[in-house]
């Protein structure tokens, strides 16, 4: 919202105050002022000149020769206005002068010498009329500066509006005008309003079946109206502030909304017998006042003559009934209605206006008699003719209860921390509007009409109006006394971050972040279903819209994109998936770890034993455990049926690492490899961490003893480690692999291992007879030594 | 004998000026003072000498093998000594400037961001708190103050799904269950100090300053004496440490249906100092953090009665932050997955406070 100082001005006398500072501290005890507009300092020695003689240019058809007399001297202007008659008083920019395009100097123009410029509104930057030179309606003498009669020179700021949404008060002049008084301490004046003095029996016949979506409806009539213009200090006004002027009735209307927030609407009283405020029973068409025509569903509330629709209530007005020129007699309907439907209604049609800004708001039902009153004020000053034609017809059908609220000094002093003199409270409250009464500490505090819809229904929004008007940068800070107390370690998100740091500092990983849903159109890409889940609904691209069950698949995606990054590279991300609902239909949320390698020219195999080492690595970092792998089958159909496996610690599953399908595979890359693993980290936080047991170590020798044995295809370590793990040997202190064959279909292996006894140096044939034994294992599951 | 002697050290003096090598006065070791060299020939030769001469020949002889073990050791040190010389000469000299690989992986620059202000938060004891993407319109709205209709829900589109959750618009929706969860707690004395930082979703046309998906860190602290005065105390404070250096703030109000009253907090410029700049939109001032003092309608949707307990709130944008610290100018850049952009981001440089006494 644009705010006129001019306009304050009227309310509050700020003489003597820096306005950039009041607008300064409107900003910190308010709201936000964006923007500052210095108007008027374009315009220098603009005067009152009057149209002497009136010539044609001999070559041009358009343009004129003039004489201008501005009471200094006579002028020769060369002038294009169509407008241009002799007797004429014209706004006169006279050489040396200056319009917002630019200085004004004595120069030859098609020939002639001109010495000044007559300007149109446009020219001058005071409204949008540029079809012609303004013509002025006053008497000053010629050459006077139109600045001392027209209100040129003003300073405007603009409020963001979105720091106004909880404070209907100030979406007009007066209310921001309330504040300014508030901030320096002046008295703000009363409005200038009229009585309805008209003392017949005719009233504007009003019926309202939606009662609920109405809270006042105030209607009065005027006649005898035969002005179409309004004034150009008001037409200056409404410019400045983002309106245009239009005739002589929408700008009063327009005029009393920017002034005290009301909106109102002025109808042709010969398009109005009777009033009805109502819903449609069925959609409708209805063309508003911009000429569009609009469907009403049954919802929208609306207002018309009869049965006929003349105005969509609290947003537009009908094209049909609009006030056009020679309307001479109106019925100004003054309203409050419900501001949810009002909302709802303009969100439905798209159409938000000026009114129905401030009905969202929920404007204060009072406002309806005031702006009535303003009405019939600024009409009659604006055309003496004017007069009140009806009594006023009011149905106030649901006021807002009186907001009384009690506390004390101490409950004052506890929420600001600071001490607030008792007389500056009574002050800023009262300034404000608010009723206090206080007495031994105790404050009874009555929440004006205005404020009273929403804004401030409870104590605590007494100490911000207390406080804003203080000023938080009046505030003495301090800090809290609070007892000591250790903050507990949170163990889940320790291990996310050591996760992470094994990933990127131990394995050169990069993190990622993506989205909580699936992107479909990648998903394609490497022919990777997007599985059933559930689904955002209300998403614009239909394609994103269902949540990732898993990491992997969109990580796999964020791989693709980024092969030509390094020809090798591993990314993570640490993220939320949803894995389905639970047996009430919520989302079973979970935080997982999706990790994927990608090798352009290496080796699947490597990868993958790449992949295993990693989350060994993490098992035992995080939990001094080791991971078990048990092969499964897919559960994806985009994960390969021989390398997809589980991860287990101590029988808990929490996670599985796979390669890719060979199709899948093959459209992530002809020739590179691509490996991935998924942690669910809210199984993997259940799991016990094993405490470190330390042994004392021993000072004999090791003695180690190689094995190399022949296996089948099918054997697994893990079947060879049995073989003398289940032997329990007090002496094993562990095995390692230190060289595997594999040629032309021919498995090896050597594994060395390694005892050790506490108290003795082993004996070579102790060592034997534990080799014998576990080669009789070995034998049992198909495995001998390689000859 | 004697003259034998003589000649001895006579032929050991030729001998070992011409050895070049160590392994050349090993020889001459052997040859003059070995089980079976010269000198041992001497002694054996002693025997034969005569009573009365043996003392004086064997003297000559002890002579003799002391200048030579002397010479041995002096000539072995000088060898040694032009061995190591040559050694060091012909060693290669190792070119440091050869480029070598550092590369770490790469932390998301939200990662960076919010440890480093859970840091912060744990140094002041708060708790850092978990909570879930996916929440209800009880958590994210009933329960902050904000009922149906409210034009709060407008300001924020949010994302619903099908199960008939949300996505949560803002980490505020965590207040109830935290402030739940330490209800107990704080009736027994304990003050609730908790950060909870967490992705947020509004249903936003993406361009470089907007996206749908995004973090914020929310924080609270309840106990029973809690005042606008503390607030802005600890604001400042906490924003000096995130910043790292002395800042600035204002505050203004603000309208947040869970927090009364409510405040945007500025911070002067970092950038320009006040002066104003195109980082500041010329006014000197950065809208940095919303934050009031909870509202009663919010504790005592989590049970706790207002009249006995008051708090603040404040809730900080860490994917701004992470674009201010980083200067990063598109925000879809965080959500991109693109290598080129993330990689860049370690935390590798630990950087020193520019004034360390900044809370004096």
């Amino acid at each position: 919202m644009i705010v006129s100082i001019n306009w304050i001005k009227d309310y509050v006398d700020l003489e003597g105050f820096d306005i950039k500072n009041l607008i300064n501290k409107f900003t910190l005890s308010t709201a936000e002022v964006e923007d500052i507009y210095i108007k008027g300092d374009d315009v220098q020695n603009v005067v009152v000149g009057e149209i002497l003689s009136v010539e044609n240019h001999p070559e041009s058809s358009k343009l004129h020769l003039l004489k201008v007399d501005t009471g200094d001297k006579i002028r020769s202007i060369v002038c294009g206005a169509p407008n241009v008659r002799v007797g004429l008083k014209v706004a006169l920019a006279c050489d040396g002068g200056r319009v917002p395009a630019g200085f004004i100097e004595k120069r030859k123009v098609a020939g002639f010498e001109s010495e000044g410029m007559c300007c149109s509104e446009n020219e001058l930057g005071i409204g949008d009329n540029n079809k012609g030179i303004w013509e002025l309606d006053t008497d000053a003498p010629n050459g006077t500066d139109i600045k001392t009669i027209y209100p040129v020179d003003d300073i405007l700021f603009e409020v963001d509006n979105k720091s106004l949404t909880n404070r209907p008060d100030l979406w007009g002049h007066y209310g921001i005008a309330r504040e300014f008084a508030a901030l320096t301490g002046r008295t703000l004046k009363a409005l200038d309003l009229a009585e309805v003095d008209y003392t017949g029996e005719d009233k504007v016949s009003v019926e309202i079946p939606r009662k609920d979506l109405v809270f006042r409806y105030s209607t009065v009539k005027m006649s005898g109206i035969s002005r179409n213009e309004s004034s150009m200090a008001m037409r200056i006004r409404l410019y400045y502030c983002g309106m245009r002027g239009i005739n002589l009735l929408a700008d009063v209307t327009n005029y009393i909304m920017l002034e005290i927030g009301q909106p109102t609407h002025a109808f042709n009283a010969d398009s109005v017998d009777k009033i009805v405020v109502k819903t449609p029973e069925s959609k409708i068409n209805f063309t508003t006042l911009d000429g569009t025509q609009r469907v009403i569903d049954e919802d929208t509330l609306l207002i018309c003559n009869g049965e006929t629709p003349i105005g969509i209530a609290g947003i537009m007005g009908g094209l049909d009934s609009e006030i056009v020129q020679d309307t001479g007699s109106v019925v100004l309907e003054s309203a409050v209605f419900d501001g949810i439907n009002i909302r709802k209604s303009s969100q439905r049609l798209g159409l938000r206006t000026d009114a129905s800004a401030r009905y969202e708001k929920m404007l204060d039902p009072e406002l309806t008699l005031i702006a009535v009153g303003r009405f019939i004020k600024l009409v009659k000053s604006l055309d003496s003719g004017a007069y009140v034609s009806s009594k006023l017809n009011d149905l106030y059908l649901k006021k807002y209860p009186q907001i009384v609220l009690e506390f004390n000094k101490k409950y004052v002093d506890r929420y600001t921390g600071i001490e607030i003199d008792d007389n500056r409270i009574i002050n800023t409250l009262t300034s404000l509007g608010f009723g206090v009464d206080y007495t031994d500490g105790n404050f009874t505090v009555t929440v004006p009409s205005w404020r009273a819809t929403k804004d401030v229904t409870i104590k605590a929004d007494i100490i911000e109006e207390i406080t804003r008007v203080y000023g938080y940068d009046n505030f003495s800070i301090t800090t809290t006394s609070l007892p000591l107390k250790p903050v507990k370690n949170d163990y889940a998100r320790m291990a996310d971050d050591e996760a992470r740091e094994i990933l990127v500092k131990k394995y050169s990983m990069h993190e990622v972040h993506s989205y909580v849903w699936c992107d479909g159109r990648k998903f394609k890409k490497l022919g990777i279903d997007v599985e059933d889940n559930v689904r955002v609904i209300n998403i614009e691209n239909s394609d994103n819209g269902v949540l990732r069950n898993l990491m992997v698949p969109t990580l796999l995606t964020i791989a693709n994109e980024n092969k030509g990054f390094s020809s090798k590279f591993g990314i993570f991300e640490i993220g939320r998936i949803v894995n389905g609902t639970d047996k009430d239909g919520n989302c079973k949320e979970e935080k997982h770890l999706g990790i994927v390698l990608y090798d352009k020219s290496g080796d699947e195999k490597k990868l993958y034993f790449e992949l295993l080492e990693i989350i060994s690595c993490i098992s035992a970092e995080i939990k001094n455990q080791k991971t078990v792998f048990t092969k499964i089958s897919p559960r994806h159909n985009w994960q390969h049926p021989k390398n997809t496996a589980s991860l287990s610690i101590d029988g808990t599953e929490y996670g599985f690492m796979c390669t890719l399908y060979p199709s899948n595979r093959s459209k992530f890359d002809k020739t590179g490899v691509v490996v991935c693993a998924e942690i669910d980290l809210n199984i993997f936080d259940t799991i016990n961490a094993k405490a470190v047991s330390f042994e004392e170590p021993s000072d004999r020798q090791e003695t180690y003893y190689d094995l190399s044995l022949a296996l089948n295809n099918s054997t697994r370590f893990e079947d060879i480690e049995k073989c003398w793990q289940s032997l329990e040997i007090a002496e094993f202190k562990s095995a390692n692999v230190i060289d595997t064959y594999d040629k032309l279909g021919f498995k090896g292996i050597t594994v060395r291992l390694n005892f050790v006894a506490k108290d003795r140096t082993l004996e070579m044939e102790e060592v034997q007879s534990w080799i014998d034994k576990i080669l009789i294992n070995l034998s049992d599951i198909g495995v001998v030594l390689r000859s | 004998m004697l003259e034998k002697a003589e000649e001895l050290t006579g032929l050991f003096k030729n001998k070992a000026e011409q050895a070049k090598k160590s392994a050349d006065i090993e020889k001459l070791r052997v040859e003059f003072l070995g089980k079976k060299g010269h000198l041992s020939s001497l002694m054996q030769e002693l025997r034969n000498v005569p009573n009365d001469q043996k003392k004086e020949a064997g003297q000559k002889i002890n002579d003799a093998k002391q200048f030579i073990e002397n010479a041995i050791a002096k000539r072995l040190a000088e060898i040694k000594e032009f061995e190591e010389k040559m050694i060091v000469e012909q060693a290669e000299a190792y070119d440091e400037s050869m480029p070598v690989t550092t590369d770490f992986g790469s932390y998301h620059p939200i990662t960076l961001v919010k440890n480093e202000c859970e840091n912060i938060f744990r140094s002041m004891g708060f708790t850092v708190e978990d909570y879930s993407e996916i929440t209800d319109d009880y958590n994210c709205f009933e329960a902050l103050n904000i009922p149906k209709h409210h034009p709060a829900r407008d300001m924020q589109d949010t994302f619903y799904l099908s199960s008939g959750q949300l996505l949560k618009t803002h980490t505020s929706a965590a207040q109830n269950t935290i402030l739940r969860k330490y209800k107990s707690s704080l009736e027994k004395g304990n003050p609730i100090r908790a950060i909870f930082p967490g992705r947020c979703f509004r249903n936003e046309k993406i361009d470089a300053c907007h996206e749908n998906t995004f973090f914020q860190m929310e924080g609270i602290m309840v106990d029973k004496d809690i005042s606008i005065s503390n607030l802005i105390y600890f604001m400042k404070t906490m924003l000096s440490e995130v910043f790292q250096k002395d800042v600035t703030v204002r505050l203004r109000p603000g309208f947040f249906p869970f927090v009364e009253p409510g405040f945007e907090l500025d911070i002067q410029c970092l950038i320009c100092g006040g002066e104003g700049c195109s980082s500041c939109k010329n006014s000197g001032w950065l809208e940095l953090c919303p934050c009031g003092m909870i509202h009663p309608n919010v504790l005592m949707a989590a049970g706790i009665d207002p009249e006995e307990y008051i708090g603040f709130a404040f809730g900080l944008g860490l994917t701004r932050l992470a674009m201010m610290r980083y200067g990063v100018g598109d925000i879809r850049m965080f959500n991109s997955g693109n290598l080129k952009a993330l990689s860049q981001f370690t935390d590798k440089s630990f950087k020193k406070p520019e004034d360390e006494g900044r809370h004096n």
